[in-house]
């Protein structure tokens, strides 16, 4: 491992602007998360009801089947979008063992 | 043939399979042992953490929860799933970066403190203690009504098959019989369901089904017909819940945020090649636990409807078979109130407490007499909501083959998740206790039989929960998630996300939460339980949900605790940007 003092400045703002891209990319998957569960399936649950999807009420829609739907989309759309952002930066583990 | 030999084959061939898988995987290094290796592919590693993850609880306990809760039993269904988001988002990457062996290996390093180490062994060692003693129960329930035999014989039979490949195999024996432990429980899971809900719609997916017409030509939608039935016998509709939105929304957040600081669970991350495949792992876990979690509500919903068409104002001389099979297990009850033979299913409970039968004679139509204290509601059914998913293939009068089966599931689903959590028990006891606190010096060969001893003590122990169950049990299985959430998480969460979290922060969050979760969950469950009412709630919210204030309460007192403290040393700040960038995992056998 490479100690922080031999990195080169280049190296430590291309890590930084690599950690900066990470959080946007969570804040905007986190706001979804909430706001298909805490949100859709909790909150607004009452005023969703009055729509339905097939038989579902579509809060309790959300609450019992989408919301689990939504959480896996989400981690595949982060799976990919990381990867390509570590590629961007140079800093992915494609060739590790 | 006989349901009963068919029983006997199918549980009798997916031991002999696990055994088999134990033997050809031994462990030969602590590396292997408790990790196995940190080779194992990530979608292996999916679905052995989806078999890990679903037991006995999501396996036997969901629907039937689900059936009786209705929409309530949401907080389940996504709060167990949504757990994932947040590991494979915030946690999973970033801890198999790191690259060690256990939870509070990385608690300890990151906050330089053997304190912080052993505050997260403690919370780790209670955390998973109470988790199996439920997982003992499920074995034991399964045992004693499908194979007929003592709960004690049940569990030591359970104990042995787990003793075989926890012990021998540890991690790498673990993950490879918990995929065929998956292949079974899913399989086991998914075939009833799929029965049932083609019987009640016309339509083979059950998640499909809960959204169709039911197929009896009134041309009702299920849940339509459903919160119908139950109106007109005085239940609350099936998609209106009865807890406040405050409760739902944080019991909901307390299971979520526990199931991302579960260690058996995080453990599992560490097994994979790299950070990456830490991630994809996270999410093929997910899918293999959301086949199963998209079911259960459909067969929650389906097993209400369908029990009370099959119970509710039918003659006792006439009741179904298995009411009776399960009325001899004690986990169904009949009080004939108002005498007329005839069984009314209403709301309340029937009578008071958990049924007593008394041994001599029959009641008037031949059924157990009762010695509880009739309560004077209408209601004269008592039902284990337990029983519904082992129940189900029976209620809908499924061949034997497919009882046989969830059986098999069922056990599958208990003993996968046990030895997870006696893996990372004796870990933490060989690998956190004994090597990096107490006996350095420890040679790799004596800490791997350090590991085998602590495994086989653990079992010993889950076993003796699993025989003589303390009356404590069922009622603090909340502080599994909500102690998970106040302590574990927040403290793995601003160590990789927190350049400025010192030890001095981390520990005094990690001690808030604990003591503050546990006293009130503690005061509610088992020291006042008189006084387990919403009026008395703090914000009205219940001992399920605590752990989010608990969390909250953490993370306050660990931010204001770091800024009047000092700023951890430089190391540390490397050792954060090191795990932050994906590249170089290592395997954890060559620190």
């Amino acid at each position: 491992m490479e100690s922080e003092e031999t990195r080169d400045d280049k190296v430590a703002a291309s890590q930084k602007a690599y950690w900066r891209a990470n959080i946007r990319l969570l804040c905007v998957l986190m706001s979804i998360w909430f706001a298909v569960s805490f949100g859709a399936g909790i909150i607004f649950r009452d005023f969703l009801d009055q729509f339905s999807l097939g038989g579902y009420p579509l809060g309790f829609w959300f609450a019992q089947q989408g919301s689990i739907y939504v959480f896996l989309i989400l981690i595949a759309i982060y799976v990919v979008a990381m990867h390509r952002i570590e590629r961007k930066f140079d800093l992915d583990d494609d060739d590790d063992s | 043939m006989e349901t009963q030999t068919l029983i006997y084959i199918f549980v009798g061939l997916s031991f002999a399979l696990y055994i088999a898988i134990a033997i050809w995987s031994r462990a030969g290094s602590t590396s292997e042992f408790y990790v196995a290796g940190g080779g194992v592919n990530p979608v292996v590693n999916g679905m052995a953490t989806a078999a890990d993850w679903m037991s006995a609880a999501s396996f036997i306990s969901m629907a039937g929860l689900i059936a009786f809760l209705g929409y309530d039993g949401s907080v389940y269904l996504m709060g167990w799933t949504g757990g994932y988001v947040l590991l494979a988002l915030l946690l999973a990457p970033y801890l198999r970066k790191f690259g060690e062996f256990t939870v509070p290996d990385f608690i300890g390093t990151r906050y330089y403190s053997k304190a912080a180490r052993v505050v997260a062994v403690i919370c780790l060692i209670f955390i998973s203690f109470t988790y199996i003693a439920g997982q003992m129960r499920g074995v034991g329930i399964v045992f004693s009504r499908f194979l007929d035999v003592p709960i004690l014989w049940g569990v030591i039979i359970g104990m042995g098959i787990v003793f075989i490949y926890a012990v021998l195999g540890g991690m790498k024996g673990i993950t490879y019989t918990q995929v065929a432990q998956y292949c079974v429980l899913i399989f086991a899971y998914m075939v009833p369901a799929f029965f049932i809900s083609f019987l009640i719609t016309g339509n083979p997916v059950p998640a499909l089904g809960l959204g169709s017409e039911v197929n009896d030509g009134s041309g009702l939608f299920v849940l339509q017909k459903l919160d119908l039935v139950l109106t007109d016998l005085g239940f609350a509709a099936y998609t209106d819940g009865s807890k406040s939105t405050i409760d739902i929304f944080c019991i909901t957040m307390a299971l979520m945020v526990g199931t991302a600081g579960l260690p058996h669970v995080i453990v599992r991350f560490f097994t994979v090649p790299k950070a990456s495949d830490a991630r994809k792992s996270a999410g093929w876990a997910l899918l293999f636990i959301a086949l199963l979690y998209v079911t259960a509500g459909p067969v929650g919903a389906f097993a209400r409807l369908n029990f009370i068409e099959t119970v509710n104002e039918q003659s006792y001389d006439n009741a179904p078979e298995w009411f009776t099979n399960w009325e001899a297990n004690d986990l169904i009850a009949w009080r004939d109130k108002n005498g007329d033979g005839r069984m009314q299913y209403r709301p309340g409970d029937a009578f008071e407490g958990a049924p007593v039968f008394s041994e001599s004679g029959e009641g008037a139509s031949g059924e157990r007499v009762l010695e509880n204290a009739a309560t004077d509601n209408a209601n004269e059914v008592y039902v284990d909501r337990d029983i519904m998913v082992l129940a189900n293939p029976e209620i809908a009068n499924l061949p034997g083959w497919v009882i046989a089966l969830v059986a098999a599931g069922g056990l599958a689903a208990a003993l996968s998740t046990a030895a997870g959590l006696l893996l990372v028990i004796s870990s933490s006891v060989s690998h956190d206790l004994l090597k990096k606190t107490f006996r350095p010096g420890i040679t790799e060969k004596g800490e791997l039989r350090a590991a085998r001893i602590a495994a086989t003590a653990a079992i010993v122990v889950a076993g003796y929960l699993g025989i003589y169950p303390p009356g404590w049990v069922a009622q603090v299985v909340a502080f599994a998630f909500g102690l998970a959430a106040a302590s574990l998480f927040p403290a793995i969460f601003m160590g990789i996300f927190s350049m400025r979290m010192n030890r001095e922060g981390a520990i005094a969050g990690m001690v808030t939460g604990l003591v503050f979760t546990f006293l009130y969950i503690a005061w509610f469950k088992l020291w006042a339980p008189a006084a387990n009412v919403e009026a008395n709630w703090l914000l009205g919210i219940s001992p399920e949900g605590i752990g989010v204030v608990g969390m909250v309460l953490n993370f306050a007192v660990a931010i204001g605790v770091a800024a009047l403290t000092q700023a951890p040393p430089a190391e540390i700040r490397t050792l954060v940007n090191n795990i932050r960038v994906p590249r170089g995992a290592q395997t954890p056998h060559m620190h």
